[in-house]
């Protein structure tokens, strides 16, 4: 059984701020798009409708970020649907990290499971640094998930992640799926506990 | 931390053990599948060379991309088809029990696991589906997860999660005439916000619940997700225990007492610990629409567009988008907007009384010309259900569409789509921009009464003058 372990210390490149907050996953990725049994492909699909009612002027169309790594956000993004595509559609594209205000709880769950990190930030300072960016789009900045810091030219900000999902990162153990197989023992302990498991139907 | 809650005690009763990052490996009692969200995490299983380790956990339908008019196979839309056929190998193979069409068993997953008695009181639910919330209406914990983590169920059975914090949202009395479930909701959304709940589940509690059949209730749990909530959840009582007992999966004969009494047990403690508490009052809970493009922008059908200076700062932003994109103005009145589209189906509201609501308002009128109006039964059995009882001619003879049953317009991953600046009215969950398959296309979600109104007169009306 193959088992995927990679650390997530830091994450360093260029980034891109997509200002506004509640960007729903219908947005990040269109439905009509979801029509695929794999998720090849999607990257070159992300924020579609956005994208084409913004005629180049959306932030993953201007030729200042592309190539960038880091997706600076503002509050609640990813709400709506449990929808992998979404944050599978940005990873493609080419994003290996998302700071931003908050994130809606299943699209940081998805994000968590393919080993992106999502920290937060307080909207001020995320202000601060989305401005930064705008004015430095070629600069490198770090997010360091030891430190729990932004840093960008001279400045750094705090960010927060749940502990669990940094113990996770930090021991290179977001790939959960081989530590809950190999718990088969206690699994099948568990469920011989519960009631409905054992009724005839 | 809450405790004595339902959720406490169901969360500790499938905890398998904490994993060294700190969070706990959760016993998944009931995994549902559908086709949009479970191919890549079956290739995912073969590339690593994992198999399912319950198949008799996992259930599966189609309903996302199901077509409500021609079902005849291979579908017209090629990928539709291949989707079709990657669940139907993906089940057989793996030996996983699958609702296709035509069995009778179909339809929209959080529709179809209910009615057979699947759903139960003090299960762990995951569906990769956001509004597996849903199933919370029996008091069980039923949360939306992602492909990575259909993948983790499949091969354990289990996921690794961090516990949620619970904050009981009660709502007491008697909702007045032509006011519904998803009046409620959509209340419960605008007061709290769409991030209300980031990090909660709902418990949802008080005389207005405790009023409610299990549809109402599965009508409220369906829509805590579009409070931020992943799951929400009601303490089983005996409606929960009238509605399940003699369905197909329901335990029965002594197994079934030994099961109302574990089902009772679980239920939140008198004096159980709480990470927060609002409390509604059902008299002031009008029929209510929404204007904008979340979920929260809703008002009451009697009320206008909200003004900004009427909205927090935090809201001003997202209402100036929202003006634009739905080409409402600030003031404006929102009954008598003019409606192009009519939709009456989804997990939402598209179970047997969501119908019956929806036919009482459409009988003896008919549909403005030049208006769309479709009825998308939530099931194979709700459709059954609703041609037995002749509802069915019902809304044909007011001028609706009588479909084949799917998620339909509530995504538009179908042919069922908006067109351009097309407006509909909508039972359905999500008005966000695009939802409904047009990428300009604009949606303005009310109870299924509510829309038929709208589709009778041609524009959002005042159901209560309509009963
Ligand atoms: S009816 Fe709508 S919300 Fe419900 S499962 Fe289908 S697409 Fe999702």
């Amino acid at each position: 059984m193959s088992q995927v372990q990679s650390i997530v210390q830091s994450v360093s490149g260029r980034a891109v701020p997509l200002i506004g907050n509640d960007i729903d996953t219908d947005r990040i990725i269109p439905a009509r798009f979801l029509r695929c049994v794999t998720f090849d492909g999607l990257g070159a699909q992300v924020f579609a409708d956005d994208r084409s009612q913004l005629s180049g002027q959306h932030a993953f169309d201007q030729p200042q970020y592309q190539g960038a790594e880091i997706l600076v956000v503002n509050r609640n993004f990813g709400c709506g649907s449990s929808r992998e595509h979404a944050p599978q559609a940005i990873a493609k594209w080419g994003i290996k990290a998302l700071v931003g205000e908050s994130f809606a709880e299943i699209f940081l769950g998805n994000c968590l499971a393919m080993g992106i990190p999502c920290v937060t930030a307080a909207s001020d300072a995320l202000q601060t640094l989305q401005d930064w960016i705008a004015a430095h789009p070629a600069a490198a900045i770090t997010l360091d998930l030891e430190a729990m810091q932004v840093r960008f030219g001279d400045s750094c900000i705090p960010v927060s992640m749940g502990e669990g999902a940094r113990n996770m990162f930090l021991g290179g153990t977001w790939d959960a799926c081989g530590q809950l197989v190999a718990q088969g023992a206690a699994i099948q302990q568990t469920a011989a506990k519960l009631p409905y498991v054992s009724w005839s139907r | 931390m809450s405790k004595g809650t339902l959720f406490d005690k169901v969360w500790d009763l499938h905890k398998v053990g904490t994993l060294p990052s700190g969070q706990t490996q959760l016993f998944i009692g009931l995994h549902l599948i559908h086709e949009v969200t479970s191919p890549q995490a079956f290739a995912m299983l073969r590339e690593r060379g994992l198999s399912v380790m319950f198949p008799e956990r996992t259930v599966a339908t189609v309903d996302h991309i199901v077509p409500t008019e021609n079902q005849a196979r291979p579908f017209a839309d090629a990928m539709a088809e291949e989707m079709m056929q990657a669940i139907e190998q993906n089940t057989q193979t793996n030996g996983i029990t699958f609702h296709d069409i035509g069995s009778g068993n179909q339809g929209v997953v959080h529709v179809i696991a209910p009615e057979q008695g699947l759903t139960q009181p003090g299960m762990t639910i995951a569906c990769g589906d956001s509004h597996t919330s849903t199933h919370g209406a029996f008091g069980a914990i039923a949360f939306g997860i992602g492909t990575s983590q259909v993948r983790d169920v499949l091969a354990s059975q289990t996921l690794a999660l961090s516990k949620l914090k619970v904050r009981r949202v009660e709502v007491n009395g008697s909702l007045m005439p032509g006011v519904y479930a998803k009046d409620v909701v959509l209340h419960i959304i605008r007061k709290l916000g769409v991030t209300g709940g980031v990090g909660y589940a709902y418990e949802f509690a008080g005389s207005t619940f405790e009023q409610m059949s299990m549809e109402e209730r599965m009508t409220v749990c369906n829509m805590a997700i579009e409070g931020g909530a992943r799951c929400g959840y009601i303490n089983p009582d005996q409606v929960t225990f009238d509605y399940l007992q003699g369905r197909d999966f329901a335990p029965q004969a002594d197994e079934w007492e030994q099961a109302v009494a574990w089902w009772t047990s679980l239920r939140s403690d008198a004096d159980a610990e709480y990470d927060g508490l609002v409390v509604f009052n059902a008299a002031e809970i009008a029929p209510t629409v929404t204007w904008g493009i979340t979920p929260g922008q809703g008002i009451a059908v009697t009320e206008t567009v909200p003004t900004p200076d009427s909205l927090t700062a935090e809201d001003r932003e997202l209402a100036g988008e929202a003006y634009k994109y739905m080409d409402l103005a600030p003031g404006q009145p929102i009954q008598g907007t003019q409606i192009d589209v009519c939709f009456i189906g989804s997990c939402t509201n598209g179970r047997i009384s969501d119908l019956r609501e929806a036919a009482k308002v459409a009988k003896g009128r008919h549909v403005v010309a030049g208006i769309k109006a479709f009825v998308v039964p939530g099931s194979e059995r709700v459709k059954q259900q609703a041609e037995a009882e002749g509802l069915d001619k019902i809304f044909e003879a007011a001028g609706f569409e009588w479909r084949e049953a799917g998620c339909s317009m509530c995504l538009a991953m179908n042919p069922d789509k908006l067109q351009g600046r097309q407006i509909s009215a909508s039972s359905s969950n999500r008005n966000f921009k695009g939802r409904q398959g047009s990428s300009s296309g604009r949606t303005l979600l009310m109870s299924p009464a509510m829309v038929a109104a709208a589709a009778v007169t041609g524009k959002v009306t005042d159901v209560r003058e309509m009963l």
